[in-house]
């Protein structure tokens, strides 16, 4: 099809085609780059944690006053918990990922590092923390029974060594590149005295975000056993209200004077944690959708207009012989050419604010791929909306051409 | 005229319903999205102690120790124990409080109601005075109660209603964390949005609960929350500090410190005695890194903390990106409606119509699509508002409008039907009436 004639109209219609243009483009550059912060969003949302989440509940809770042997206390409560029918294992742990408190140490791999290899999120927990959260292990090994430390020796002792740290695949990668992690020494971790890495496992998320989502998985296990309350129990999903119920009722039973400060499953501090993310991409989307929505309805209403404005021009067309479905594809076509400009500047434009964005809000690069689909998707909403007033405009009577106005 | 051409402007419309109305949703929803992110944004980003935020300053050090020193590092977030209780003694500023976050267990003495735990925060006397905190009964304890470790706290009114009923709760025995101590005072309604002087934490929302005078705390072992960074050095020999990370020689920094300082001149003594003090410090030792410190208000504080979320800004430029585009579409559909009407002008024009005339009636006719648009676009924002208020953030509570941001609303409505309707009403006007009634 010749567009000649088209680009001859629509210099005629200079300002109102560039608005459209603009309008467009301006649409391309905000959906492209919102779909892309929903898309960052949901990859967030849906990381892995590491752990088999489905049966795990935790309890966090708050003892009155001071206890006199919280180690103690704190056996003889995971003892409790173990014996509840349908607990499939119990640990005391400092954290649970995700939720409100995270314990983290900048480490290096060697004595006096002028500057740390990495800051690492820092879970303790006894004897039977990898299986309660259902760490798996990659090299290496668990725990020894003898290498585990009451919090309270450490906290009361001087120059006590920890004998072992389990750590992350990906800690493993950015401490000891190329090399093998086991039996290699982690320095500055808890005092003056050296770690010796024992077992790697499979990334195990860091219990909030600090250092961002590059340093997202860089976790370390230590045979501590701690004493602050805070317990994990794994449990099948079906059982789940039934043992918590019954944990709490153990633990107060255990030691009357405390405060049940949390209690739940790990899928509720999970959707909690990720509440302001899912709220964000929703909102991004109703964006999205309401810009579309007003671009396309912007679109029928010029094209409509310009329908009723050159009515007689199209009578006159039809007179001289073109057909409906010419008529119709020169409207098409004129959208085709018009959506096209549009996405050209809105490509550039999505690029330019999306390197605004990485500069100010630390995201990531826009991905090549959005381009093809935006267009496609654009080209696609045009043809949509201008459907209608072009089929109106082959309904036109080669009749009109004789009508005076 | 104006009503002649309110009237013509209505028959226009009529003659597109489907089309005005897409006009004015276009519009209101631009404007109502905007005004909904602006007044988060103006709440958030607000001035919470407007009268003396200028006089509120938040010292930094850097006690850290060499390793892990990179040159143009910021200061030390907190101050150390250390820091923070000789600075205090020392008294340079015209007032000055060191504090920090806790959690304590309370029992209460009425029948029916179960232990629960409640948020505290530990500091010195003249944190009262310092940021206005509004008494609603009772008192803030003193500098000699803060150096007696005296038995006493401070409540907010929720927690005084919920624990005593309507009776008076100052004088009553409230027992925390198994202590025995004396309610002196209640606080009034004291909402900061943001709580600028701990921004380690959940910046908004929340009360403080509980007061406790500092160095009580410490006595009872009340446990104190929030962040804290520690760092090697030190000597590991001798016994342990019994309060460990939290002892007064403990190389962590855990303590938010505020000082009012009444001049220009006393904030850069202020900042020379600040330099000083490190000097000193590591004179002695104790400080291993270049003397870095800081000084800064309670804006640039908050400033420097990004306390408003980004998320927020971000809704704010998509908001803004989204106004932009429904004003365009306006602006688009307006001039291809108005240039449609070309040949009446040209018939208006060649009997005698001014330009004038023919821009004022057609601006009156945008202009009426942009009012409607903003009546509704305040609606909507109305609207979002409340569902920012129903979302599972901390600052929830603090959103809503106030009278700078109807102003604004005004303004940006004003400014909107304005942009939209210029550009369509001047092209109407310049229509050349010649080819008009020739192309009749």
């Amino acid at each position: 099809m010749d567009i000649r004639p088209i680009l001859s109209t629509l210099r005629r219609h200079k300002t109102a085609a560039a608005l459209i243009v603009l309008e467009i483009a301006l649409s391309c550059t905000i959906v492209c780059n919102a779909l892309f912060l929903i898309a960052t969003r949901m990859e967030r949302i849906e990381r892995p944690t590491g752990m088999d989440t489905a049966g795990l509940v935790r309890i966090n809770l708050s003892n009155i006053g001071k206890v006199e042997d919280g180690d103690a206390l704190t056996k003889r409560d995971v003892a409790a918990l173990r014996a509840i029918p349908g607990v499939e294992d119990a640990t005391a742990l400092n954290h649970l990922p995700f939720d409100g408190s995270s314990w983290n140490s900048s480490i290096g791999t060697k004595a006096n590092q002028a500057q740390p290899t990495l800051n690492t999120g820092t879970y303790f927990g006894d004897e039977r923390l990898v299986e309660t959260l259902g760490l798996r292990i990659l090299a290496g090994r668990d725990f020894l029974p003898e290498e585990y430390i009451d919090w309270g020796r450490l906290e009361s002792e001087n120059n006590i060594a920890i004998p072992a740290a389990i750590i992350t695949r990906s800690a493993a990668e950015r401490l000891f590149p190329g090399e093998d992690p086991l039996g290699r020494e982690l320095h500055d971790f808890w005092g003056a005295k050296p770690v010796r890495v024992v077992g790697v496992i499979e990334d195990f998320i860091r219990p909030n975000d600090n250092g961002g989502p590059t340093d997202a998985y860089f976790s370390t296990l230590l045979p501590v056993r701690p004493v602050f309350g805070r317990y994990a129990i794994r449990t099948t999903p079906e059982r789940r209200d039934e043992v918590l119920k019954a944990a709490v009722a153990a633990l107060t039973r255990n030691h009357p004077d405390r405060i049940i400060l949390d209690e739940g499953s790990f899928e509720e501090v999970e959707r909690d944690y990720y509440r302001q993310d899912t709220a964000m991409a929703w909102l991004l989307l109703t964006v999205c959708a309401v810009l579309l929505l007003i671009t396309a309805l912007g679109i029928v209403g010029l094209a409509s207009f310009w329908v009723q404005q050159r009515t007689k021009q199209i009578g006159v067309r039809r007179a001289l012989g073109a057909t409906r479905s010419q008529v119709l594809r020169y409207f098409q076509t004129e959208n085709f050419l018009l959506v096209t400009v549009g996405i050209v500047v809105g490509m550039l434009g999505a690029f330019g604010l999306n390197q605004l964005l990485m500069a100010h809000y630390a995201l990531p690069r826009l991905p090549l791929w959005y381009l093809p689909v935006g267009a496609l998707s654009l080209w696609l909403l045009g043809q949509i909306a201008v459907f209608g007033p072009a089929r109106r405009a082959a309904s036109v009577p080669p009749a009109v051409a004789t009508r005076s106005v | 005229m104006f009503a002649y051409y309110s009237r013509l402007a209505l028959r226009s419309f009529s003659r597109n319903k489907a089309l005005t109305a897409l006009m004015v949703l276009a519009i209101g929803l631009g404007i109502g999205a905007t005004m909904t992110t602006l007044t988060v944004f103006h709440v958030l980003s607000g001035d919470p102690i407007p009268h003396k935020s200028d006089r509120l300053f938040y010292p930094q050090l850097d006690p850290r120790s060499k390793a892990g020193y990179t040159p143009g590092d910021e200061p030390e977030w907190q101050l150390t124990r250390f820091d923070a209780e000789t600075l205090l003694e020392q008294k340079r500023g015209d007032r000055q409080a060191l504090m920090t976050a806790g959690g304590v267990a309370i029992e209460p003495d009425k029948q029916g109601l179960a232990p629960f735990s409640a948020s505290a925060r530990f500091t010195t006397a003249d944190f009262f005075p310092m940021f206005d905190v509004p008494m609603r009964a009772g008192r803030a304890w003193t500098a000699e109660e803060d150096r007696a470790r005296a038995r006493v706290v401070v409540i907010s009114s929720s927690l005084a209603d919920r624990l005593f009923d309507r009776g008076e709760a100052v004088g009553r025995s409230l027992r925390i964390d198994q202590h025995e101590m004396q309610v002196i005072g209640v606080t009034g309604d004291w909402n900061l949005a943001p709580r600028f002087y701990d921004v380690t934490g959940n910046s908004y929302g929340g009360d403080e609960e509980v007061l406790v005078p500092f160095w009580t705390s410490r006595e009872l072992s009340l446990s104190p929350s929030g962040n804290m960074n520690c760092w090697g050095g030190g000597d590991d020999d001798g016994p342990p500090d019994p309060e460990g990370n939290h002892g007064r020689n403990a190389n962590c920094s855990w303590l938010q410190y505020w000082v009012e300082l009444d001049s220009q001149d006393k904030v850069e003594a202020y900042r020379k005695y600040l330099a000083d003090y490190s000097e000193q410090q590591r004179a002695a030792g104790r400080f291993e890194r270049p003397t870095n410190v800081r000084l800064f208000d309670v804006m640039g504080w908050l400033d420097t903390n990004g306390v408003v979320p980004d998320d927020v800004r971000l809704q704010n430029w998509l908001a803004l990106g989204f106004l932009l585009v429904c004003l365009i579409n306006t602006v688009g559909l307006l001039l291809a409606k108005f240039m449609r009407r070309a040949s009446e002008i040209g018939v208006r024009r060649a009997l005698g119509a001014t330009r004038r005339a023919i821009f004022a009636q057609y601006l009156i006719e945008a202009a009426a699509i942009g009012f409607a648009g903003g009546v509704l676009g305040l609606a909507l924002s109305q609207l979002g508002l409340w569902a920012v208020r129903q979302q599972p953030v901390n600052y929830a509570e603090f959103i809503a409008f106030d009278t700078t941001m109807l102003l604004s609303a005004l303004g940006i409505t004003t400014a909107a039907s304005l942009l939209a309707g210029v550009l369509p009403a001047w092209r109407a006007c310049t229509v050349p009436p010649a080819i008009q009634l020739k192309s009749q």
